[in-house]
C-alpha cells in the first residue's frame, strides 16, 4: 500500500515535535552542560526537518502521486482476511496465552491461519496439533521456556 | 598465540559444536532455498534457540546458517526464477536462462563452487585484516569512535540507497528507538511512559524478528501473484565443468571476491548489494557483454563469489569496532553483547581463542558447503514443493514463541508485531530498512561517545578534530555527506 510522502512527513514532524517537547524537562548530568536530553533532542530536530521536507515533496508531487494507492491485495477479500487474521493471531496470543495456555492458543492460531490460507481442513487440524506439540516440546522441555499452561494447568506434563 | 589457536581448535572440533554446525547447515540450506525466507530471517529465528548455547557453538550456528542460505538462495532462482534470498536476485534471470537452455547444473554448480571460493577468500581477508585493524583501533578514543560510528551510519544511508532523504529518516527512527530506556549517560528513564518493561530499552532481537520475519510473512499473505512452475525434473552433475570455468574466469573470481569483501565490510551494505554491483561490473568488463542475460555463466561466477565473500567481510568492522557490516552481523553484535563478548579491539587481546574459533568456523563452513550443497541441489525438487501455506503459519508461531523465550515476556511479542507492521509499511513506501537497523544497534554507542567527547571537549568543538585520525575520519564523513549534492550539481551543469 503506497501512501503519499506528505502523510509520512506529517507523522514524522509531529513525532519530532513531541520528542523535542518531552526532552525539555530532562535533567543534565550534575556539573555538566550536557545530559540525556541532548542526543534525542538532536535526532528529533533531524526528524522534524526531514518530516517537513517530506511534506513539501509530497505536496509538490500530489498530481503524480495520489494520497493513497491501495495494494492489489486490498481488493481481494481473501488476502485482506489473511492479513487481518495474521495481526489478530499475534494479538490473540499476547492477550489470551496466559489465561488459555500455550497449547490451545497455538493450535487455534495455526488452525485459523491454515484455514484462511486454504490448507485442506483435515490436514490442517493434524498439522496444527503436531506442530504445536513439537514446538512446545522444543521450547518447554529442551530450552526450559516457561510457556503458560492456562486451562490445562491440572494436566501439565 | 599458538596456545590460543590450539584452544580454538578444541572448541570448534568438539562433537557438540560440529553437530550444531551440521544442523545449522541443513537449516540454512532449507531456509535459503524456500523463496520468501531470507538469510537474515533465518538468523533472527535462530537466535532464540542458540541463545541457550555457549558463545562458540552459537556463533558457529549463525555463520554456517548464513553461508548456506546465501548459496541455496540460488536454487529457486535457477529453477523457478524466484530468488530464494535477495542476494541471489542479481543473477536470477541469468541462471534461469541457463536452465531454459538445459544447463541448470552449470548455473547451480557455479553458484555452489564459487560461493565457497568467495567465502574462503573473504575469510582470508577477515583473518588478516581484523587483528591488524584491532591493533590500530586499540588507541582510539571517544573522538575517533564518534566519527567512526558516524561514518558507518553515513555509509549506510548514502551508499546503500538511492533515496538519501528516506534513508536518513530511517536512520533517525532507528537512533530514536535506541534512546528508549535507562541506558544513557544520565541514567535517566527516557520515553518509557512509566512502563517498567521499557526501562531496559526496546529488545533488539524481538525487533529484528519483527522486521525480518513478521514483515516477510505479511508480504506472503498479501501476495496476489500466482505460484511459479518448476521447469526441470532432474539436475545433472553440478561439479562437472567447474574446474574449466575456474581456469577460464580467474580474474572474475578474484574481482568478485575483492569487491564482495569490501562491500560487505561497508556498514549497511551486505551480500545483496555486493551481488548487484559485482554483476554490473562483470558485464562492464566482460569481453562478451552481449551474452549477458541470455544464459551466460560469467556473471554468475563473479557475483556468486561476491555475495558469499561479503558475509565474511561484514564481520571485519563488526568484530573490530562493533559496527555491523550488514543486517546479519547487526544481529550477531546483539548476540555477542548478550554473551558478554562485547565486540571491539579488546576482544582480540583478552579472548583471542574466541576470535580464532570464529575464523576456523568460517573456513569449515565454506568447506562443508560443497558436499551439503550438492545434497541440497539433489533434494531441491522436494524442498521447492514444500507448501508455503503450511510453512508460513508455522514460522509465525515460531516467531511468537522465540520472541517470548528471550525474556519470558509477552511485551517482546508486542514489540515484534509493531516492528513487523512498521517495517512492512516503510518498505512498501520505499524507505530502506537497513539504516534503521544500524541506527538501533549503534545508537547507544554513538550517544555514549558523543556525550563523552562533548564533556572532554568542554565546549571547544575543535577538540573533535585535533587528533589526526579523528580529523581524517571527520573529513571522509563530511565528503560522503556532500558527495550526492556535488554529483547532482555536476550532472545539472553537464545537462545545461
Amino acid at each position: 500500500m503506497k501512501i503519499n510522502d506528505a502523510f509520512f512527513g506529517l507523522v514524522l514532524a509531529i513525532l519530532g515535535g513531541l520528542v523535542l517537547f518531552t526532552v525539555r524537562s530532562y535533567p543534565t548530568i550534575p556539573g555538566q552542560q550536557v545530559g540525556p536530553a541532548l542526543f534525542p533532542g538532536l535526532i528529533a530536530t533531524g526528524i522534524l526537518v526531514c518530516g517537513l521536507a517530506l511534506i513539501v515533496r509530497g505536496w509538490l508531487a500530489r498530481k503524480a502521486a495520489p494520497w493513497a494507492v491501495p495494494g492489489e491485495w486490498m481488493r481481494s477479500a481473501r488476502h485482506v482476511a489473511a492479513f487481518a487474521l495474521l495481526v489478530a493471531s499475534v494479538l490473540f496470543y499476547i492477550f489470551a496465552a496466559q489465561a488459555l495456555g500455550f497449547l490451545p492458543t497455538a493450535m487455534l492460531i495455526l488452525w485459523a491461519m491454515f484455514y484462511v490460507l486454504r490448507v485442506p481442513p483435515g490436514k490442517s487440524l493434524l498439522i496444527a496439533v503436531i506442530t504445536t506439540l513439537a514446538i512446545h516440546f522444543m521450547f518447554y522441555k529442551l530450552l526450559r521456556v516457561p510457556l503458560p499452561w492456562g486451562i490445562l494447568a491440572n494436566y501439565s506434563w | 598465540m599458538w596456545t590460543a589457536v590450539s584452544q580454538a581448535f578444541f572448541m570448534v572440533f568438539e562433537p557438540y559444536t560440529l553437530m550444531v554446525m551440521v544442523v545449522a547447515a541443513v537449516y540454512g540450506l532449507f531456509v535459503g532455498a524456500v523463496p520468501g525466507l531470507t538469510a537474515t530471517m533465518a538468523t533472527a529465528l535462530l537466535v532464540p534457540v542458540t541463545f541457550f548455547m555457549a558463545p562458540v557453538p552459537e556463533v558457529a550456528a549463525i555463520v554456517t546458517d548464513t553461508a548456506m542460505a546465501i548459496f541455496s538462495g540460488d536454487i529457486p532462482g535457477c529453477l523457478l526464477r524466484i530468488p530464494g534470498t535477495p542476494a541471489s536476485a542479481a543473477y536470477t534471470d541469468e541462471a534461469f536462462a541457463l536452465t531454459r537452455k538445459g544447463q541448470a547444473e552449470v548455473a547451480l554448480g557455479a553458484g555452489l563452487v564459487f560461493s565457497a571460493v568467495g567465502g574462503l577468500f573473504g575469510t582470508v581477508v577477515l583473518i588478516v585484516a581484523a587483528p591488524a585493524l584491532a591493533d590500530f583501533a586499540i588507541r582510539f578514543s571517544s573522538f575517533e569512535y564518534f566519527w567512526l560510528v558516524l561514518l558507518g551510519l553515513t555509509c549506510a544511508v548514502f551508499i546503500t540507497s538511492d533515496r538519501p532523504l528516506k534513508g536518513v529518516i530511517s536512520l533517525f527512527l532507528g537512533l530514536m528507538v535506541a534512546c528508549v530506556g535507562l541506558n544513557n549517560p544520565g541514567g535517566f528513564p527516557r520515553f518509557t511512559f512509566g512502563n517498567a518493561e521499557m526501562m531496559g530499552g526496546i529488545g533488539m532481537i524481538s525487533m529484528m524478528i519483527g522486521m525480518f520475519a513478521i514483515s516477510e510473512i505479511i508480504r506472503y499473505v498479501v501476495d496476489t501473484r500466482p505460484t511459479a512452475e518448476l521447469v526441470v525434473d532432474q539436475v545433472g552433475n553440478v561439479l562437472k565443468g567447474q574446474w574449466i570455468l575456474a581456469k577460464k574466469y580467474p580474474v572474475q573470481i578474484l574481482r568478485g571476491s575483492v569487491l564482495g569483501t569490501a562491500v560487505g565490510a561497508l556498514p549497511g551494505a551486505g551480500a545483496d548489494i555486493a551481488a548487484w554491483m559485482s554483476y554490473a561490473m562483470s558485464k562492464k568488463f566482460s569481453k562478451e557483454p552481449e551474452k549477458f542475460g541470455t544464459g551466460h555463466v560469467e556473471g554468475i561466477v563473479e557475483s556468486g563469489s561476491a555475495n558469499n565473500s561479503a558475509l565474511a567481510g561484514a564481520w571485519i568492522p563488526a568484530l573490530v569496532f562493533g559496527i555491523p557490516g550488514d543486517s546479519i552481523t547487526a544481529i550477531v553484535i546483539g548476540v555477542l553483547y548478550m554473551k558478554n563478548m562485547n565486540p571491539g579491539p579488546t576482544l582480540f587481546t583478552t579472548n583471542p581463542q574466541n576470535i580464532y574459533a570464529i575464523f576456523l568456523i568460517f573456513i569449515l563452513a565454506n568447506i562443508i558447503m560443497i558436499p551439503l550443497g550438492i545434497l541440497c541441489i539433489k533434494a531441491a525438487k522436494n524442498i521447492l514443493k514444500v507448501p508455503r501455506n503450511i510453512l508460513m503459519p508455522v514460522i509465525l508461531l515460531f516467531c511468537i514463541v522465540g520472541t517470548f523465550a528471550i525474556n519470558n515476556s509477552v511485551f517482546d511479542v508486542i514489540v515484534m508485531l509493531v516492528a513487523g507492521l512498521i517495517a512492512y509499511l516503510l518498505e512498501e513506501n520505499d524507505f530502506p530498512i537497513s539504516p534503521a537497523i544500524l541506527g538501533v544497534v549503534l545508537g547507544g554507542m554513538l550517544e555514549e561517545n558523543f556525550i563523552t567527547s562533548m564533556i572532554k571537549a568542554d565546549g571547544n568543538f575543535m577538540a573533535f578534530v585535533t587528533r589526526p585520525i579523528a580529523a581524517s575520519l571527520a573529513v571522509v564523513t563530511l565528503l560522503v555527506w556532500t558527495m550526492p549534492l556535488v554529483m547532482s550539481r555536476l550532472r545539472q551543469r553537464r545537462l545545461a
